[in-house]
């Protein structure tokens, strides 16, 4: 051998363990970590959406309907610091011609936003009720991403969104899992005739158009349903499309760990067949499902939002991004509003974000490979 | 090879059938029957309808019968020709279709071809020129198209068209041709409007295959046929198409069928949004109505493009790869 180890010398890397491993080579993916820490905030949105937002999701102010983004601004017109960031004032004028009401923005006073404020009641996770929102203004309003057609707060109806298309991704794919977990591993244990009935059936709904299949069984509830059955409903047919690439990557992993020697080794030193899956296959194989997990969000993401911007999926009062695109689906309103589209660089950033944190959770599942 | 294209027909016709089956239950899947609705449109303006009635429609229009037998007697109709009847359209389904499935199909073909079209020889370039400037601008935009929903490109290409032409972008036609019969000038006119659903529907699928080809490809330039073949002095170009690529190709003529796969599930949104006179609004419009033998033939024949694209693959695949053509391995 040309590269001999010198023989005393023990690297940090041998004396690691499995997730430190895993954790080092993670490390390395830029992208990744990038992708992790936005999921990170997103997962904070999810939680604290009632104090993160200045509004309620559902409180009108009608003084400020289809009002556009309102600017933070530190400095003012005369280039004067101020330590505390506040948003200019609006005022609404009638239009010379049409005689609408118009909010115009009066440079002249400032409202300054505060922080920890006294804003409208809610209650956290529908247990806690409070008051104190992260910000807020004590006169005025500050709307950072703008209002609706009915004066509603932009920015908070897509942090309460973030909940709930999230939440839909999160309980579809458990649902998918679930199932790709039960036929994959059916598939992959029993073999030969069970096995390619299922990979035949899951070839058949995958040459299946995805999008087209999933409207049809949405349009298929009933429309009196409440919001929350159809909430639940959404979910499980997205699994039950979902879940067939999960099925095939159970398969595949269980099929090549049978023949592992190191389970061969358990079996031969007498384990139990439930002692070898959970003392011995669980663990090398769940790194394996905790990546395929994250790639197989965005696609329930996506899917959803599809759904929902059609109406065909959830509606208000539930409001996930879909909801929200919902009301940007014709031109005019996109001309006059264009802050509707804004929910999009919600899903766009939490699509890539699960990307990149998947590319980066593969290769570092296997931190053994070169 | 003979063998193998009949046994290909074969399995695409037991692809076709099991869809049929689908497509079927999906027609069923709405609680209540034609009969239902039809009533209580009938009594909401007024009318007064007995339960004899009732019966005697539903005996007439077989829907007493049991589920298989519908389903015979509806695969018996679509063999015949006879897709059914839209209830919203008060017409039967093929007078319905018949305007409008020739655009969804040079719709879904002309994406096929511009997506292999720019992801193949950017995918090239990509792995040629690995780590390059152009390399990482390509695997961005790769990214960007894989996470972008394509109702939101089409959305956000319709805000720019009004921002910088001022006119709505969205349509295949000019106004004075949309009613026009088909010509040479009519044609040209719809070339002038179809780049934009074909950018919006085909970017996605060209970010996939340009990453296929290009992983691909990258394998394949360290084997050492590669080297082979340059130490035999042939130039770098030729080398390069005649070897490397044409394996690459390969997988991504396989997926062929998976990709107008994924061109036809985003098709009928993209319709909706660029309001395109295709098949894509009318099928929104029967799935939110309920319509449902209207929406049960558009997803039986969004299946048969697909097989028919998994078929052409297939073919394509046996003429580019003689291993195929001779030895039969699939």
């Amino acid at each position: 051998m040309i590269f001999k180890k010198k023989k005393n010398e023990i690297r940090r890397m041998d004396l690691a363990s499995y997730w430190q491993l895993v954790w080092w080579r993670f490390r390395r993916h830029r992208m990744a970590l990038i992708g992790g820490i936005l999921l990170g905030m997103f997962l904070l949105i999810t939680l604290f959406c009632e104090f993160l937002s200045p509004y309620g999701p559902h409180s009108r102010n009608t003084k400020y309907t289809q009002g556009s983004l309102m600017g933070i601004h530190f400095f003012d017109e005369d280039f004067n610091f101020h330590l505390r960031p506040f948003v200019y004032a609006r005022v609404n004028k009638r239009d010379p011609v049409t005689f609408r009401l118009k909010a115009e923005v009066d440079t002249s006073r400032q409202w300054p936003i505060q922080f920890f404020v006294e804003g409208e009641p809610y209650k956290l996770w529908g247990l806690f009720e409070a008051r104190i929102r992260l910000f807020g203004t004590e006169e005025g309003f500050v709307h950072l991403f703008g209002t609706d057609q009915l004066g509603r707060d932009v920015f908070s109806r897509i942090l309460y969104a973030t909940r709930t298309s999230l939440s839909v991704g999160a309980i579809g794919v458990f649902f998918a899992f679930v199932l790709g977990l039960i036929m994959g591993g059916i598939a992959g244990y029993m073999g030969g005739t069970v096995d390619e009935f299922i990979m035949r059936l899951i070839e058949f709904i995958r040459s299946i158009p995805t999008l087209p299949l999933w409207l049809a069984l949405a349009a298929a509830l009933p429309r009196e349903w409440s919001a929350l059955k159809v909430y639940i409903a959404v979910t499980v047919i997205l699994a039950c499309i979902g879940w067939t690439n999960l099925a095939r990557r159970v398969r595949s992993r269980l099929l090549s760990l049978r023949t592992e020697e190191f389970i061969l080794a358990a079996r031969l030193s007498g384990c139990s067949g439930s002692r070898i899956i959970s003392r011995h296959m669980l663990p090398s194989f769940l790194s394996y499902l905790i990546v395929d997990l994250t790639i197989s969000f965005p696609y329930i993401i996506l899917a959803e939002t599809s759904l929902s911007f059609l109406g065909l999926g959830l509606r208000e009062p539930i409001i996930s991004w879909g909801v929200l695109l919902f009301s940007a689906q014709n031109v005019r309103s996109i001309v006059h509003m264009p802050w509707l589209l804004l929910p999009s660089l919600f899903v766009v950033a939490a699509v890539l974000a699960f990307n990149f944190l998947g590319d980066g959770l593969r290769d570092a599942a296997d931190p053994f490979a070169k | 090879m003979l063998h193998l294209l009949l046994r290909r027909i074969a399995a695409s016709i037991v692809t076709l059938t099991l869809i049929s089956v689908v497509a079927f239950f999906l027609i069923e899947l709405p609680p209540g029957d034609f009969v239902d609705s039809y009533v209580s449109k009938k009594t909401q303006g007024g009318d007064i309808i007995t339960q004899e009635e009732i019966s005697e429609m539903r005996s007439r229009l077989g829907l007493d019968r049991p589920v298989y037998v519908r389903y015979f007697k509806w695969v018996g109709n679509l063999v015949r020709g006879d897709f059914g009847f839209s209830w919203e359209y008060r017409r039967p389904v093929s007078d319905v279709l018949a305007e409008r499935l020739p655009l969804t199909f040079i719709l879904a073909f002309t994406t096929l071809i511009f997506t292999y079209m720019i992801a193949v020889p950017m995918g090239i370039f990509s792995a040629v020129r690995q780590y390059s400037l152009g390399d990482h601008a390509i695997t961005i935009l790769g990214y960007v198209g894989l996470a972008l929903p394509q109702f939101v490109f089409a959305l956000i290409l319709m805000y720019l068209g009004h921002l910088w032409f001022g006119a709505s972008v969205g349509g295949l036609f000019s106004p004075e041709f949309e009613d026009a019969p088909w010509s040479v000038a009519k044609g040209l006119d719809m070339l002038a409007h179809i780049w934009i659903p074909v950018i919006v529907l085909g970017t996605a699928g060209t970010a996939f295959q340009l990453r296929t080809m290009r992983a691909v490809l990258l394998d394949e330039l360290n084997k050492m046929y590669v080297i082979a073949a340059r130490a035999s002095g042939l130039s770098e170009f030729r080398l390069l198409m005649k070897y490397p690529v044409r394996m690459a190709l390969n997988p991504i003529i396989a997926t062929l069928g998976w990709e107008l796969s994924h061109i036809i599930s985003g098709a009928p949104i993209v319709g909706l949004v660029l309001s395109l006179p295709d098949t894509g609004p009318l099928f929104i419009n029967s799935l939110l109505n309920q319509d449902m033998y209207l929406a049960g033939t558009m997803i039986l024949i969004y299946c048969a493009l697909v097989v028919i694209g998994t078929f052409l693959s297939d073919i394509l695949l046996m003429i580019m790869d003689p291993r195929i053509r001779i030895g039969g391995v699939s």
